[in-house]
C-alpha cells in the first residue's frame, strides 16, 4: 500500500490504498464519499462520473495513481446544499426516479455545461449519451440540463 | 363526503400512544437501524416500540408520515404519504417522510405489480383521516362543543368564534383520545395535495450524493464482501486455491458456502481483487443449457399437448375450421437480466441469536422470514431494514443476495457488506423468463372469429388475471394454453411479468390482422372493445374495462393526429391494460442510416385518481422508455449454462440518443387510483414495431427487433 496525498473538493486528503485502486473505491470507501456511484466498473455507465481538473472522467477505472496533484471534484463537491445550477434544475425538474445514475448525470451535464454555455438540444443528448439511466428518466434529464443552462447564463 | 368501514387493517393505525408529551402517535415503531435511516430520534424512549404506523405529529406541527413500502424509483416515499397528509388536511410544507420499519403493523410492504397505491390508498386515507379526527376532538373538548361545528384548514382547526388551535398544540391531548370507529373521507372534488406536483422528497439527499442507497451502508467493524459463484447454470464447485486472493492487501477472509467462496476485505476494490485472484475449478455442468437447443424445444412444445388451458370460450375448432382464412404468427424473446444500475446488494450482521439486515430489498418480510428459517432464528430476532433501492424491477422481490450476506456474515462472526460486481449481477440469474407466442386467428366475412394464443415459457406462465386480458370477451371463440419449458437457469419476475413482451406480441399480430381486414388498425381496437363491452359486464375474469380502454385509444389518437404524419415519419399504435391501468401509445420513427429511430410517442393513460401528476409523468415516459430499450436491443443468451453477456460492453441498453420524448396524458378521473409503475412498458414494444412495419414493410417477430432487422435486411 502506499500513501496518497489527494485533493478532493478543495480538501486536502491522505489516504494509503495500493496503486492501482480507482479512484472510485478511494472516493467510497477510504473518503465515504458515496455519492459517488458504482455502476459497471469498465466505464460504460457513467454512474461514477467526477471531474478531475473540471473535465468529467469515469472514476471506476481511473487509478490513485493517476489522480495525485489533480483537483478532483465530486457531487457532494458541487454544491452541499443543492444550489450548484445543474442540481437546482435537476430538483426543478423533478429528475429522478431510483435516482442512483443521477449524481453521474449531473456531474456529466456539469462538465458539459462549462464548456458550452447554449447547447441545442441535439448537443445535449449527445453529451449526457455516455450515461445510462434504467430508469428511462432521459426526457427529464435533458430538460434539466436546458434549464441549467439558462440558470448559467 | 364518503363514509367508509374501518375495517381494514385496523392495526395500523387504532394503536395509540400514551406517551402524550412527545405528541400524537398513532403507532410507532422505531427500529434497530435508527443511526443508517436518520430518523429524528427525539426523545422517544424504548417502550414505544410496541406502537406501530403512519404518522406521528409533534407539539411544534411538524407531521412525521412513515411510507410504509419500499422505495424503488417508483415514488411511494412520495405518494403514499401525499395521501396520508391530504385526509389528515394538513400543509404539505409541515410534512417530513420517513421510511416505515418492516412492521406486521402495515399491510403488504412490498414493492411490486406496481400495486402500493392501488392497495394502499384506503388505508392510507385513514390513517389521515383517523388522526384528524382525534385532533378536531381535542379541539372540540378544549372549546366544550361539538366536534362536528369545527372546521379544519391546513393543520389548524377553528370554531364559530374565530378561535384556532393547531395540531402541534393539540397533539398532546389528541393522542389520549379514543380512536374513532368511523371517519369522514374527503370527496376527491376536494383534494388539494393528491393531484398536485409534488416533488421526491428524498431529492436534495439524491444530488448532493448523500448516503441512501443499500451500497452506502457503513458500519463499524463491517467488512466488504463478495462473492465467487458458478460461471454457468448447472456448475457446482470442486475446489478452489485462495493462496493468491489473501496475498492480496485487505483481504481478510475467504470463506466457502455451498457451492460459492466469499471474500471478506477492509474495501471494496480489495474484495473485488480478491475475488479476481481467486482460482476455483468447477464440476462439470450439468444440464448444461444452450440457446440454440433451448429454442427447439420450446418450438417443438408448441405440438404437444398443452399444460393447461387457461381460459377457452366458444367452440375455437369449429370456428377455424369454417374459416375463410387463418393468420398464424410465432413471436420470440430472450432472456434478459434487470440491470438496476445499483447492483445487488445487503448488508446483514449476525450475532449468535440475532440478525440485523438493511438494504435495498422489494420484498422485506419474505426476506425476514426466510434468513429466519435459514439461520434457524426466531423471526422476531431477525430485523430487514428498508434502504432506497438504485432500481428494482422485479430482480429485488427474490433477496437470494439478503440471504447471501446473511450466510457470509454467519460464518464471517462479523457484519458484512455484500456487493455484487456487475458482471455477478448480470451472470448470477434470475432472468425474465425466454418465451414463445403462437397466435392464430381465424377471419370469416370480414371479421375475427376466432383467437388462439398459446405460450411457451421458462419455468412458469403467464398468471393471475393475464389470460382474460383483452381479447378476451372482445372475439367470440377465445383460448389461450400454456406449455413450459423447464430450465436450471434462474428465471423471475421482470417489470410487467409475461405481458412486457406478450403485449408487443399480440398488439403487433392486431397491426397485421387490421391489414388484412382492410381497415385502420385503431377503428379495429375501437370494434373489438365494442364487442366486448357486454361480455367484461357479465365476466367477473375480464377486469379491464372497454370504455377505459376505448377513451384511453381515443385520446392519444387525437392528441398524435393519428394518421397525420410528416414526410419521413412513421406511426405505430399499440394499446394495452396491465396492472389495473389502461394505456394507448403511438410512436412516430424515422429511418436514419436504415436504422429505425423513435422519435416521439404519446401516450395516454388511465390509472383513476392521479395522485402526484409530476411523478406519474416521469414514471410513464420512463417505462415506454425502458420498454423500447429491450424490445429493440434487450438479448441474452446462454452457451452451455453461460450467460453471453457479463456487463454494458455486452448488454445494450437504452440511451439519451436513441430516447424518444414521450408526451403523456392522464384521462381525468375520480376513480380509485392504480399503479404505474408498469403499465406503460408492455404497449410500448408493439407500437414501434408496427411503426418499424410502415417504414420498412416488414414484420418483426423476434425480439430485439434491432438484430431482427439485420437479419431480415
Amino acid at each position: 500500500m502506499q500513501e496518497y496525498t489527494l485533493k478532493v473538493n478543495g480538501k486536502t486528503q491522505n489516504v494509503k490504498v495500493d496503486s492501482d485502486t480507482p479512484l472510485l473505491w478511494v472516493l467510497r470507501d477510504e473518503l465515504n464519499l458515496v455519492g459517488t456511484k458504482y455502476g459497471c466498473g469498465i466505464a460504460q455507465c457513467g454512474a461514477c462520473t467526477v471531474h478531475l481538473n473540471g473535465k468529467a472522467v469515469r472514476s471506476c477505472i481511473l487509478p490513485v495513481e493517476a489522480v495525485k496533484d489533480k483537483a478532483i471534484t465530486t457531487i457532494e463537491g458541487l454544491s452541499d446544499d443543492a444550489t450548484h445550477p445543474v442540481q437546482a434544475a435537476w430538483i426543478e425538474k423533478d429528475v429522478p426516479q431510483c435516482g442512483y445514475c443521477q449524481s453521474g448525470q449531473i456531474m456529466t451535464a456539469a462538465a458539459f455545461l462549462s464548456e458550452n454555455k447554449q447547447p441545442t438540444n441535439e448537443e445535449i443528448k449527445g453529451a449526457m449519451h455516455g450515461n445510462i439511466c434504467r430508469c428511462g428518466t432521459y426526457n427529464n434529464i435533458n430538460e434539466a440540463v436546458k434549464a441549467a443552462a439558462e440558470k448559467m447564463n | 363526503m364518503k363514509t367508509i368501514d374501518q375495517n381494514i387493517n385496523r392495526r395500523s393505525f387504532f394503536k395509540k400512544t400514551t406517551f402524550a408529551s412527545t405528541g400524537l402517535v398513532l403507532g410507532f415503531n422505531w427500529f434497530a437501524f435508527a443511526g443508517l435511516s436518520k430518523v429524528t430520534t427525539n426523545s422517544l424512549n424504548n417502550e414505544l416500540h410496541q406502537f406501530n404506523a403512519f404518522l406521528k405529529i409533534s407539539t411544534d406541527g411538524i407531521v412525521t408520515i412513515m411510507s410504509p413500502n419500499p422505495e424503488i424509483g417508483q415514488n411511494v416515499k412520495t405518494s403514499m404519504p401525499m395521501i396520508v397528509a391530504e385526509e389528515l388536511e394538513v400543509d404539505w410544507k409541515m410534512v417530513r417522510v420517513e421510511q416505515a420499519p418492516l412492521s406486521n403493523d402495515f399491510d403488504r410492504q412490498v414493492a411490486g405489480g406496481s400495486q402500493s397505491i392501488r392497495k394502499g390508498w384506503d388505508i392510507l386515507r385513514n390513517a389521515g383521516a383517523t388522526a384528524k379526527q382525534m385532533l378536531v376532538n381535542a379541539a372540540a373538548q378544549q372549546w366544550k362543543i361539538n366536534a362536528e361545528d369545527c372546521t379544519i384548514l391546513k393543520g389548524i382547526v377553528s370554531n364559530s368564534q374565530g378561535e384556532k388551535l393547531s395540531y402541534g398544540a393539540l397533539a398532546a391531548v389528541a393522542a389520549t383520545l379514543d380512536v374513532p370507529e368511523n371517519v369522514e373521507l374527503k370527496d376527491s372534488s376536494k383534494f388539494t395535495i393528491i393531484g398536485s406536483d409534488k416533488g421526491n422528497v428524498d431529492i436534495k439527499k439524491i444530488v448532493t450524493g448523500k448516503p441512501l442507497y443499500g451500497i452506502d451502508t457503513k458500519k463499524d467493524g463491517m467488512l466488504y464482501a463478495t462473492a465467487l459463484r458458478p460461471p454457468a447454470f448447472g456448475q457446482t464447485l470442486q475446489s478452489f486455491d485462495d493462496t493468491a486472493t489473501k496475498a492480496v492487501n485487505g483481504v481478510k477472509d475467504v470463506i466457502q458456502f455451498g457451492d460459492k467462496i466469499a471474500i471478506l476485505a477492509t474495501s471494496t476494490w480489495a474484495a473485488i481483487k480478491g475475488q479476481r485472484a481467486l482460482k476455483a475449478v468447477w464440476n462439470k455442468a450439468e444440464n448444461a443449457e444452450s440457446t440454440n437447443s433451448q429454442n427447439e424445444a420450446m418450438t417443438a412444445l408448441f405440438d404437444a399437448a398443452p399444460k393447461e388451458t387457461a381460459r377457452k370460450d366458444g367452440d375455437v375448432e369449429q370456428a377455424f375450421k369454417t374459416a375463410d382464412e387463418v393468420v398464424e404468427r410465432l413471436y420470440e424473446a430472450p432472456f434478459l437480466p434487470h440491470n438496476c444500475l445499483e447492483p445487488m446488494n445487503f448488508f446483514a450482521d449476525v450475532k449468535g441469536d440475532s440478525a440485523e439486515l438493511y438494504g435495498p430489498i422489494q420484498t422485506p418480510k419474505w426476506t425476514q422470514e426466510r434468513v429466519a428459517e435459514k439461520l434457524a432464528l426466531p423471526i422476531e430476532n431477525v430485523t430487514v431494514g428498508m434502504s432506497r433501492m438504485g432500481g428494482g424491477f422485479g430482480r429485488r422481490l427474490y433477496g437470494d443476495f439478503a440471504l447471501e450476506a446473511a450466510e457470509i456474515s454467519q460464518l464471517a462472526k462479523a457484519p458484512v457488506q455484500l456487493t455484487f460486481t456487475r458482471e455477478d449481477d448480470m451472470t448470477a440469474g434470475i432472468y425474465r423468463p425466454a418465451s414463445k407466442y403462437i397466435i392464430k386467428a381465424a377471419i370469416k366475412d370480414g371479421n375475427i372469429t376466432a383467437y388462439h394464443l398459446k405460450e411457451v415459457a421458462v419455468n412458469s406462465n403467464m398468471f393471475g388475471l393475464i389470460p382474460h386480458f383483452f381479447p378476451a370477451g372482445a372475439i367470440d371463440n377465445y383460448q389461450v394454453d400454456f406449455h413450459l419449458l423447464e430450465s436450471n437457469i434462474t428465471t423471475g419476475a421482470w417489470r410487467a411479468p409475461y405481458t412486457n413482451f406478450l403485449a408487443s406480441a399480440e398488439q403487433s399480430f392486431f397491426d397485421e390482422l387490421a391489414e388484412r381486414l382492410n381497415i385502420d388498425t385503431v377503428q379495429l381496437r375501437l370494434n373489438l372493445l365494442e364487442k366486448a363491452k357486454p361480455v367484461a359486464e357479465k365476466d367477473k375474469e375480464i377486469e379491464y374495462s372497454p370504455e377505459r380502454m376505448q377513451a384511453v385509444i381515443r385520446l392519444v389518437a387525437e392528441k398524435a393526429n393519428w394518421g397525420n404524419t410528416e414526410d419521413g415519419i412513421f406511426e405505430g399504435f399499440s394499446a394495452y391494460y396491465s396492472h389495473n391501468t389502461h394505456v394507448a401509445e403511438i410512436a412516430h420513427i424515422k429511418m436514419v442510416d436504415n436504422t429505425p429511430l423513435v422519435v416521439k410517442v404519446f401516450c395516454a393513460v388511465d390509472c383513476g385518481i392521479v395522485v402526484n401528476p409530476l411523478a406519474a409523468h416521469n414514471q410513464v415516459k420512463g417505462g415506454v422508455i425502458d420498454g423500447i430499450g429491450h424490445a429493440m436491443y434487450g438479448d441474452l443468451n446462454f452457451d452451455k449454462g453461460k450467460p453471453s453477456a457479463s456487463n454494458f460492453h455486452q448488454f445494450r441498453l437504452i440511451r439519451n440518443l436513441e430516447a424518444p420524448e414521450v408526451e403523456v396524458f392522464f384521462v381525468k378521473s375520480d376513480v380509485s387510483p392504480t399503479g404505474l409503475g408498469e403499465p406503460s412498458l408492455p404497449p410500448a414494444g408493439g407500437a414501434i414495431v408496427n411503426a418499424i412495419y410502415k417504414a420498412t414493410g416488414k414484420r418483426l417477430y423476434i425480439q430485439p427487433y434491432t438484430k431482427q432487422l439485420e437479419k431480415v435486411g
